[in-house]
């Protein structure tokens, strides 16, 4: 009868974690190449309208953008609390907006140079006055598709 | 000589703990996001080379002042009326069965002292320089709207499907060229019957109230 003797530990086996870390890098991987690391830190508050006739911006590579808003708090002693225009990683006038499009665009291929859109990134609290003097800077270098960068949600919602 | 076994083996098992520390470091700074909005021409700088005369029945006014209130066609407007008094200016209709401007496709009330046709019908937008950048959105998101409402309502009749799919796979980089080539003729088509107009004055420094 010995033979059929049961073994005394009957202690539940590990579980077998060697394919753990091939499991981890496969969302790794994935993760990686989603991944789009933010281009510009913002300093201005950016708290985008609704909107729900939206379009999406295809294509990373052929939009420029602008961000308008208020300064946010660590930079408000410096720069007031008036709506700001952020071009890269610096507050600039309206009128430098120009000398950054062609900038941004000279450094784009020749094949996409005419088919760039200016995305604009403008908080809902802005005035229309800066965004006309940056759509009267933008028909000055020739600059005509922008896109109101939107979130997608009830238009009415930006009235209250 | 001592004699040498297989090599020893490297321990693995704080390849895990490598690996989630960098998943975890890669999951926080991802955003996976596509930008939308809402996409609109600017027009060029150089004028018109001759003053064009437009009727001032085929022009749509829209006042935006200070306080975000509107004013339509001289008319104070509540914002959620203005998608369906655009819609009924579009799609008016006005010019008698007959004339070159006659509308076959328009459905609205055919008012002689409204826009004559989609084609000669022109929405112009004003606001104020205090206006508030949510309250314009509004405005332009409604007058979109409007030009779309009507576009669908079209691309039902004549494709049974909507002018907004239709354009969105027509931008969409993955749709095959062959389908884009179909589809491209078909949005001319529908933008051609409702072609958007909408015009913005530069901004008044003066503003009405």
């Amino acid at each position: 009868m010995s033979k059929f003797n049961k073994k005394k530990d009957a202690a539940v086996p590990a579980v077998n974690t060697a394919s753990l870390p091939d499991i981890v890098f496969m969302l790794l991987f994935f993760f990686m190449t989603v991944t789009v690391m933010k281009d510009s830190t913002l300093k201005v508050e950016n708290t985008l309208p609704n909107a729900t006739e939206i379009k999406k911006l295809e294509k990373k590579d052929r939009v420029i953008y602008i961000y308008v808003g208020k300064p946010t708090r660590e930079y408000e002693k410096v720069y007031g609390t008036e709506s700001k225009i952020q071009l890269n990683d610096k507050f600039a006038d309206a009128s430098e907006v120009g000398d950054y499009i062609l900038m941004e665009r000279a450094k784009k291929p020749q094949e996409l140079q005419n088919v760039l859109t200016t995305s604009l990134k403008v908080d809902k609290d802005a005035n229309m006055g800066i965004i006309s003097d940056i759509k009267q800077e933008l028909r000055k270098v020739n600059a005509l598709k922008v896109n109101y960068t939107t979130y997608e949600g009830d238009a009415f919602r930006n009235l209250q | 000589m001592s004699k040498r076994g297989a090599p020893p083996e490297v321990n693995a098992g704080s390849m895990a703990d490598i690996a989630f520390l960098l998943l975890i470091f890669f999951l926080v700074t991802t955003t996976i996001e596509t930008d939308a909005g809402l996409d609109r021409m600017l027009p060029p700088i150089e004028p018109p080379e001759q003053d064009v005369i437009i009727k001032q029945k085929n022009i749509f006014q829209v006042n935006i002042n200070r306080e975000g209130q509107l004013l339509v066609d001289e008319e104070l407007v509540n914002i959620t009326d203005l998608r369906a008094k655009a819609i009924a200016f579009l799609d008016n209709g006005g010019a008698p069965s007959g004339s070159d401007d006659f509308c076959n496709y328009c459905k609205g009330a055919r008012d002689a002292s409204s826009s004559d046709s989609p084609s000669k019908a022109i929405i112009s937008l004003k606001n104020d320089r205090e206006t508030k950048y949510s309250t314009y959105i509004t405005v332009q998101n409604e007058l979109v709207g409007a030009y779309n409402e009507l576009r669908n309502r079209e691309a039902q009749r004549l494709y049974k499907t909507n002018f907004t799919d239709m354009e969105a796979e027509y931008l969409n980089p993955e749709t095959p060229s062959d389908v884009k080539d179909e589809l491209k003729e078909k949005v001319k088509r529908i933008q051609d019957l409702f072609p958007m107009k909408l015009s913005e004055a530069e901004t008044a420094s003066a503003s009405i109230n």
